[in-house]
């Protein structure tokens, strides 16, 4: 029993990182209709700016040009990586994405590919091929519950991964924003009709995916600090692999697929030899597809799609 | 001198005659490659057309210039060009006989010039063998994406299929391995039986490839994206799990029987049953299918049998060139397999151009001879092809030979003569 809930938490960690990536996935994939693949290294991208910010914000408070608690230095960590990452997935909206409104949407997803190695080759080039570790900045408390283990730095990721979902959930469906952003979902003809800026939201919608996936790569190095360039591969083909799964309909779809993918990954490995994680989680997915070969919340074929 | 009527001269060379001057400036490059080569002050000769030399040493690429104007670029112009005449009266014969002989000119003098050429160097040689089997691995992704349009990305998983199903056969019938054991059959037989081999390699996969089919049936697009992924990653790691392949250390030990005439076979063979099957009636209900699969219907195309014999045939042909690569490669690993690949031979296919044979060897060549030129730049090349592939993407989106027929007798056709001269040809 012990060991179940020991997972049911390591699930709801691991689960975190591929909802909060999904959730970008899940935004560019239902407003513009793109699959954008370079989203997992914009994860990557969010992780090293992230590891930037802090040594920058550590360097600051240890020459007491700023006093400040760690806890501080984590949030503004994350917030200014998630800005400054925005910035990047805004980039990447203009360069790889927007040239290609008309086009084939194989193309669209073609170039995205080609991003995202140009991301991981850039890194490589520019910071070496040497792992770099992304600094300890609070200390880890583990408590112990019933037999079960939980660290702090599990709860902050869950915690802050939940209020990162229900916070789009609320941007997406209580602002003006986010009503273009539906609008877009809904009918991509007429919404420049009604005086809505295609680009504008394009750009805003990469933005926030982006944000939310350097959320993702600060609470992923907060728990597994050694950061490489490729690590953005395995999770951003999983998260996509989530994010179509939830369906292209709703916040909710994409976040519950993310955590649904974490949950069947733990508890294969959980019973099962690990090496065949992979092997048994999508065969999971293979036959859930072939039940609902639209996805949990998705319509089939339908052109009513919501956000 | 007038450009455009000398363009207009060669533009009257035909496939026989760019052939021909292409085996000659070869055979002169063999007689007297190296002491040019040493007179130009050049190391060995250029083994790829001087461009990767001229990225590791620069100051040796007037000279590379200088012998590849004298070996190839002069008397290929020369001979196509004077040559010409001779060449079309000769492609004119041809072509009188069955389109069989005909091709079977073109494609021996092809491959006679390959062989002169590869012989030369081994690099060359293996890279023309990985470029081969690049052709038919974009070919085949090309059925699938391109011709149904579909998104797969399952195709590394039939070339996994393909390459252990042809290794496992192969070492354990035909070599003593020490998890298979003694051999079962005489190893002499193997050359011989090795076709056979590729085949039953291309039709596991080929039955693998059911696991995608069938749910394409109710699902498209998207989902069907995300099944063939998830099937290319249970592929990869079944055969990590599967101890008795080696696991994730991979296979070796696979007898050397891919050599370039093997390579160059299949890959006309290949090429020859793509283009016939896109261009007979069932490719064009694929094409229906993806345009509109309602109105495909309602024209009383059978969706489900077209989906399944195009899945089925790509599958097959991404088989056999698995498991060529396993043969040419001498060994075979789960990990070759996986995103890496699959982002390669995406780019191959929409490099290339979409719906079309020539863009599949276009994208194909393309990728692999730039992906060997820029080898020198060590890792600035995968920022330099995904920004070349980004510019295709943005000024072609469907690549850059796109929705182009390959019709065997306008390729093979003399060019003198205007064209309305084709249909006085005999026909047959």
């Amino acid at each position: 029993m012990s060991l179940f809930l020991q997972n049911l938490v390591n699930a709801l960690q691991w689960g975190s990182f591929y909802a909060l990536i999904a959730l970008g996935y899940s935004m560019v994939y239902s407003i513009l209709m793109l699959f954008n693949f370079a989203h997992g290294d914009i994860f990557m991208v969010g992780a090293y700016i992230g590891v930037g910010v802090a040594a920058v914000l550590l360097a600051a408070s240890a020459e007491g040009a700023l006093a400040l608690p760690p806890w501080a230095i984590l949030v503004l960590t994350i917030l200014l990586a998630m800005v400054l990452t925005s910035f990047v997935g805004m980039l990447v909206e203009r360069i790889g994405y927007r040239p290609l409104r008309g086009a084939p949407r194989a193309s669209a997803a073609i170039t995205g590919l080609m991003i995202g190695i140009i991301l991981e080759t850039g890194n490589l080039a520019l910071l070496g091929a040497q792992r770099i570790r992304f600094p300890s900045l609070i200390d880890t408390t583990v408590y112990e519950v019933a037999g079960v283990f939980i660290t702090n730095t599990k709860i902050i990721i869950v915690v802050v991964a939940l209020l990162l979902a229900a916070g789009m959930h609320f941007f997406v469906h209580k602002t003006k924003w986010g009503l273009a952003m539906r609008a877009m979902a809904f009918d991509y003809v007429a919404v420049p009709l009604m005086g809505v800026s295609v680009n504008g939201i394009a750009a805003l919608t990469f933005a926030l995916g982006s944000a939310l996936a350097a959320a993702a790569g600060i609470l992923y190095a907060l728990a597994y600090p050694v950061l490489d360039p490729y690590m953005g591969i395995v999770f951003g083909w999983k998260a996509f692999v989530a994010a179509i799964l939830g369906g292209r309909v709703s916040v909710m779809g994409a976040t519950l697929a993310g955590f649904l993918l974490g949950f069947i990954e733990i508890f294969v490995a959980m019973i099962f030899p690990s090496t065949l994680r992979d092997l048994i989680a999508y065969s999971i997915v293979l036959l859930i597809l072939i039940v609902r070969p639209h996805g949990f919340f998705g319509e089939p074929y339908s052109a009513r799609l919501r956000l | 001198m007038d450009v455009r009527r000398t363009m207009r001269g060669f533009s009257q060379v035909p496939l026989l005659g760019w052939l021909v001057a292409a085996f000659i400036s070869v055979v002169i490059e063999i007689q007297w490659g190296t002491p040019l080569a040493q007179a130009l002050g050049l190391p060995k000769i250029p083994v790829l057309f001087g461009v990767v030399l001229a990225l590791k040493q620069p100051h040796l690429l007037p000279g590379a210039v200088v012998y590849l104007l004298l070996v190839y670029g002069l008397p290929i112009a020369l001979i196509a060009r004077l040559g010409a005449g001779i060449a079309n009266q000769a492609a004119g014969a041809l072509l009188r006989l069955p389109l069989w002989v005909s091709a079977a000119v073109h494609l021996g003098l092809f491959y006679a010039a390959l062989e002169l050429w590869s012989g030369l160097s081994d690099y060359r040689d293996l890279v023309l063998r990985f470029t081969l089997i690049a052709v038919m691995v974009t070919l085949s992704l090309n059925v699938i994406n391109g011709y149904m349009g579909e998104f797969s990305c399952s195709h590394p998983g039939f070339m996994a299929v393909g390459a252990y199903a042809a290794s496992v056969l192969s070492v354990d019938l035909f070599t003593k391995h020490r998890v298979f054991g003694e051999a079962l059959l005489p190893p002499a037989l193997g050359p011989f039986l090795f076709p056979l081999v590729l085949i039953i390699a291309g039709l596991v996969a080929a039955v693998s490839a059911l696991v995608v089919a069938i749910p394409s049936f109710r699902t498209r697009g998207d989902y069907l994206a995300i099944i063939s992924l998830a099937f290319m990653f249970i592929i990869k790691s079944l055969i990590e799990n599967l101890e008795i392949v080696g696991g994730a250390r991979g296979l070796g030990g696979q007898p050397d029987w891919a050599g370039l005439s093997t390579v160059f076979l299949w890959t006309v063979a290949c090429v020859w049953a793509i283009n016939n099957f896109v261009r007979s009636t069932l490719g064009k209900a694929l094409n229906a299918v993806r345009d509109n699969e309602t109105a495909a219907t309602a024209m009383t195309v059978d969706t489900r049998y077209t989906k399944i014999v195009g899945f089925l045939f790509a599958a097959f042909w991404a088989g056999v060139a698995g498991g060529l690569f396993a043969h040419v490669l001498r060994y075979v690993n789960p990990g070759t397999f996986g995103i890496q690949k699959l982002a390669e031979v995406l780019a191959m296919v929409y490099f290339g151009g979409l719906n079309s044979v020539y863009g599949s060897i276009v994208g194909a060549v393309g990728i692999s001879l730039l992906g060997e030129a820029l080898r020198p730049l060590e890792i600035f090349k995968w920022i330099i092809i995904p920004l070349l592939l980004i510019l295709v993407m943005i000024y072609r989106p469907t690549g850059l030979v796109a929705f182009k027929e390959f019709d065997p007798k306008a390729v093979l056709r003399p060019k003198n003569g205007p064209e309305r001269e084709r249909d006085a040809l005999p026909r047959g």
